[in-house]
C-alpha cells in the first residue's frame, strides 16, 4: 500500500487534508509528506489561523509550544491524534 | 551558506518597500520639536502615530524633574535592581504606582516589554497553563514562551472560545492563567473585560491584563480597561509601560498577590538587566502625579480621537474598530498601504505603517495615534491629508501595477 493510500484511510488525515485545500494555491496532491511551509508556503501567521480551525474542528487544543516542530501534514496529524487521545 | 541567508525573502519584500519611496521602518526624526511635531526629512511633520497619548514628553514639569535627578544622581545606574540600581526613587515609584492601581504591590522593570517577559515567565512555569488573546503583543508572546508553561491560545477577544478551551482541560496543569491585553495595539479594540473576568471566575483562573495601551486612557481615573469594566478585582495581575501615557520608557507589574515580591529574584528579565535611569524614574514619577491632577487630558485624548474618526469614515475609509486613540486604517492590500503612508509622509503627517506578519488577519494597516496634546488644528489638517490621498487612491491602483511590473 502506498503511503497516499494508507492516509487516505485515516479520518483525521482527510479532515485536515480538507482544511488545508483553503492554503492550496498550486492544486498540489496534499499527502502525509508534504511540507506546510516550502509545498504550501503557508507562513508562522498562517500557520496559527490554521491551526485554531483544526482545533475547532476536532474540538482539541493544540499547544503553542509544539507548533513549531510541524513541518509536514504527517507532524500536524500526530499531534491531532495525539490530542485526541489526551482528550 | 550564509548566517543571514535565512532573511533573504523578507530582505527582498523590505527592497521593494524602499523602490515606493521612505522606509517605513527607518524613518529618522531629524529633530522632535514637540509631543505632536517633528522635523522629518527637513519637514515640519505632524506625529499621529508615536503612542503619545496624553502628550506628556514635553511637560515642563516632567522636564524639569527629570533635568533635577540626573543633577543630582548622575546619567545611569549602572546596575539592576538586585544589586546596585535599586534607587530610593525606583521603590517610591513602585509605591505611587501600587497607590495609583489600588494595589498592594507594584514592581518596575526597566522596559514594557521586559515587565511581560518578566511577569510572566516569573508567574507561570511549566507545570501551569496560560491561555493568551490570539493577537496578543510579542512581549506576551515571548513572555508566555519563556514561562515553560503550556500555552493555549484563545480566539482574539473571544470569552465563549476562553470557556470552551478552559473546559477542555479543566484537570490540566497546576495554575491557569488567562492573558489578556485592554486595548490591543494594531487594531485599537478593547478587550470585552467583563466577559473575560466572568469565565475566569467561572474556572477559577488568574487574569493577568496588560494595560500598555489603556492606562491613562480607559476608566474614570485612567486605571485601565479593567476600571472601565468594573472588573478590577478579577485582574490579579496588571502590566504596564512608562512609554505611551507616561512619555518616557519602562514598565511595571502591580497586583494583590502577598507573595509578588517573590518575582524579584525569579524573574529573570527584572534581575539581570540594568534598572531605568534616575532622569526616567523622575520623570514618570511626575508624568503619574500630572496624569491623576489632570483628568481633561483622558478628555481631550477621545475628543481628537472621536473628531479624526468620525473624519476617516466620513471620507470613506475603513477603521478597524470603534473610535479609540489607536486608529487602524485598513487598505486593501500591501502597495495601497505603502503608497498611502508615504504619500502622507511627504504631506507631513506621520502614521504607523503595519504590514502582515505583524497585523491579524493579514491586514494592511496606517496605524494612526491620536494624542491628548494635539490641536484641533493639527487634527483638521490630518484630515484634510487624509482627505486629498482618498481622491487620488485609484492612482494608488496604477502606481502599484508600475511597481509590480518593475519588480
Amino acid at each position: 500500500m502506498t503511503d497516499a493510500m494508507q492516509s487516505d484511510t485515516d479520518e483525521v488525515f482527510r479532515e485536515i487534508r480538507a482544511l488545508l485545500e483553503a492554503h492550496n494555491a498550486n492544486r498540489i496532491e496534499i499527502g502525509e509528506d508534504t511540507d506546510l511551509s516550502a509545498d504550501l508556503n503557508i507562513d508562522s501567521v498562517a500557520a496559527m489561523d490554521l491551526l485554531m480551525n483544526i482545533e475547532d474542528r476536532f474540538e482539541i487544543d493544540i499547544p503553542l509550544n509544539l507548533v513549531g516542530e510541524l513541518r509536514s501534514v504527517r507532524d500536524l496529524a500526530e499531534v491531532v491524534r495525539a490530542q485526541l487521545k489526551d482528550g | 551558506m550564509d548566517i543571514l541567508d535565512k532573511y533573504d525573502l523578507i530582505a527582498k519584500r523590505h527592497s521593494s518597500l524602499l523602490e515606493v519611496g521612505n522606509d517605513p521602518f527607518a524613518v529618522r526624526m531629524d529633530r522632535v520639536l514637540s509631543a505632536t511635531e517633528a522635523l522629518v526629512n527637513g519637514r515640519r511633520t505632524i506625529l499621529a502615530g508615536t503612542n503619545n497619548y496624553l502628550g506628556l514628553t514635553f511637560d515642563p514639569e516632567c522636564i524639569a524633574a527629570g533635568v533635577e535627578a540626573m543633577q543630582s544622581q548622575g546619567t545611569g545606574t549602572t546596575g539592576s535592581r538586585i544589586a546596585n540600581g535599586t534607587y530610593a526613587m525606583h521603590r517610591a515609584l513602585e509605591q505611587a504606582i501600587a497607590s495609583f492601581l489600588k494595589r498592594r504591590r507594584a514592581i518596575v522593570f526597566s522596559t514594557g516589554y521586559q515587565a511581560n517577559l518578566g511577569m510572566l515567565s516569573g508567574l507561570a512555569g511549566p507545570h501551569d497553563v496560560i491561555y493568551m488573546d490570539a493577537d496578543s503583543h510579542a512581549s506576551i508572546y515571548d513572555g508566555v514562551r519563556l514561562s515553560g508553561a503550556k500555552i493555549i491560545r484563545f480566539r482574539h477577544n473571544d470569552a465563549a472560545d476562553l470557556d470552551r478551551r478552559l473546559a477542555r482541560s479543566e484537570d490540566e496543569g497546576a495554575c491557569k492563567l488567562i492573558v489578556v491585553e485592554g486595548i490591543y495595539s494594531m487594531l485599537g479594540d478593547k478587550a470585552p473585560m467583563k466577559e473575560l473576568a466572568e469565565v475566569k471566575r467561572r474556572h477559577g483562573a488568574y487574569l493577568l491584563v496588560d494595560e500598555a495601551h489603556s492606562l491613562g486612557v480607559l476608566g474614570e481615573h485612567g486605571r485601565g480597561a479593567a476600571e472601565e469594566a468594573g472588573v478590577e478585582e478579577d485582574a490579579d495581575f496588571v502590566v504596564g509601560t512608562f512609554s505611551k501615557s507616561l512619555g518616557a520608557i519602562g514598565g511595571f507589574g502591580a497586583g494583590n498577590h502577598p507573595k509578588l515580591d517573590v518575582l524579584r529574584f525569579n524573574a529573570r528579565a527584572y534581575m539581570y538587566t540594568a534598572s531605568c535611569s534616575p532622569s526616567t524614574v523622575a520623570t514618570v514619577s511626575t508624568a503619574l502625579e500630572r496624569m491623576q491632577a489632570s483628568p481633561e487630558l483622558q478628555k481631550k485624548l477621545w475628543s481628537n480621537a472621536n473628531t479624526l474618526y468620525r473624519a476617516l469614515i466620513e471620507l470613506g475609509y475603513e477603521i478597524c474598530s470603534p473610535a479609540s486613540p489607536i486608529l487602524a486604517v485598513r487598505l486593501k492590500d500591501e502597495a495601497t498601504a505603502v503608497w498611502v503612508w508615504n504619500r502622507l509622509l511627504q504631506s507631513g503627517v506621520y502614521v504607523n505603517l503595519a504590514l502582515p506578519p505583524g497585523t491579524p488577519n493579514g491586514a494592511c494597516l496606517l496605524r494612526c495615534s491620536l494624542s491628548a496634546a494635539h490641536t484641533d488644528d493639527q487634527i483638521e489638517e490630518i484630515r484634510r491629508h487624509f482627505a486629498a490621498i482618498m481622491q487620488d487612491l485609484p492612482l494608488a491602483d496604477e502606481e502599484a501595477t508600475a511597481g509590480r511590473a518593475r519588480a
